[in-house]
């Protein structure tokens, strides 16, 4: 009773302070009644701090935020800052350069086309007719520049658009994209590139491409 | 009434190649008098610089479209009988609806064919 006593001074309820005071002075061993009834004491003044109710809300939020914890690292996985700052800006040049070079090549039939039939007076009156029918279908099927043209504006808006959304995810996982770099650029290096791998790049950037100039320069500086 | 074939016509589209192979299906169908322009805020400026018997316009340009060049137009006292046809890539209903409401004479839709330009040209200005 004593290790009792002494534990009530301790920020112990009045209530149940009281009540093992009684027990003191009574001067003798709880009962089993006695020790139940202060049990059931303690467990009361817990009540209004601890319900069972509050245990499970304290769960349920715990869960929560493990959820949203993973769901971050999940997202901080997908790099989207390199969607941003790499995949989708190259994606659109790209584009660009297809509409340049489709551009350029339609002109180029066009002016071939052009002066063919700048050459019709010269010709029988029966083969300009048909060059001429020649030079129109081609005019009609160049109309593809166009439509794809504008097809590929079209695509290039979308990317816009997604870019923009990455972008504003970025900046609300910025911190967990930056841990996560952090830890997997050194637990996963990528895997390198064997060197036939790094050849294979398809068509450059028109700004990028080498000049066959350069190149026979290149090729002559093996000779 | 007979076609002025010497009537000056003014193309209007973003894409430079377009312009080439309207002006030379025109020039095909026996029409050299063919200016361009880019948008329809050039292409307005050319309208009431110079006096013209036909505008072919693109839809889909900035900063001013096909339809608000054919609304500027419809809107000018000088040009608003100006015969003006569309040449545009937009196929909805809804577009050719709004055009025909705006006042466009007639609608062709991308990719067209020498025959389409013609059979068109010949429904707006007359048989040629």
């Amino acid at each position: 009773m004593t290790k009792i006593a002494k534990s009530s001074d301790a920020g112990m309820p009045p209530e149940l302070n009281a009540r093992l005071s009684e027990l003191q002075v009574q001067s003798r061993s709880p009962s089993r009644e006695d020790v139940a009834e202060v049990v059931s004491e303690m467990l009361q003044s817990l009540e209004g701090d601890l319900s069972e109710v509050n245990l499970k809300v304290y769960s349920e939020l715990e869960g929560l935020a493990k959820y949203i914890l993973a769901a971050k690292r999940e997202i901080a996985a997908l790099r989207p800052d390199d969607i941003t700052s790499e995949h989708l800006p190259k994606a659109t040049d790209e584009l660009d350069a297809i509409v340049g070079s489709t551009e350029e090549a339609t002109n180029g039939i066009l002016q071939a086309m052009e002066l063919l039939e700048g050459l019709t007076p010269q010709m029988p009156a029966e083969i300009a007719e048909q060059v001429t029918n020649a030079v129109t279908q081609v005019y009609e099927s160049c109309n593809f520049q166009d439509i794809t043209g504008q097809r590929i504006t079209k695509v290039v808006k979308t990317l816009k658009h997604i870019e923009d959304r990455v972008e504003a995810l970025v900046a609300a996982f910025g911190d967990e994209i930056q841990k996560y770099r952090e830890t997997h650029l050194r637990e996963e290096p990528q895997q390198p590139k064997s060197t036939d791998e790094k050849l294979l790049n398809g068509p450059q950037l028109p700004d990028d491409a080498g000049k066959q100039a350069d190149i026979d320069a290149l090729l002559a500086s093996f000779d | 009434m007979s076609v002025d074939m010497n009537m000056n016509i003014l193309i209007v589209d973003d894409y430079k190649t377009m312009l080439r192979i309207i002006r030379n299906l025109l020039k095909q169908l026996g029409f050299n008098n063919v200016d361009e322009a880019t948008d329809g805020s050039m292409a307005l400026q050319k309208l009431r610089d110079k006096d013209y018997g036909l505008v072919i316009s693109d839809w889909n340009m900035e900063p001013m479209t096909g339809i608000q060049l054919l609304r500027e137009v419809r809107a000018d006292s000088k040009l608003k009988a100006l015969p003006f046809i569309m040449i545009t890539a937009e196929s909805k209903t809804e577009n050719v609806v709004a055009a025909k409401e705006a006042g466009v004479n007639n609608y062709i839709v991308k990719p067209f064919n020498a025959a389409t330009l013609k059979t068109k040209l010949s429904s707006v200005l007359g048989n040629f």
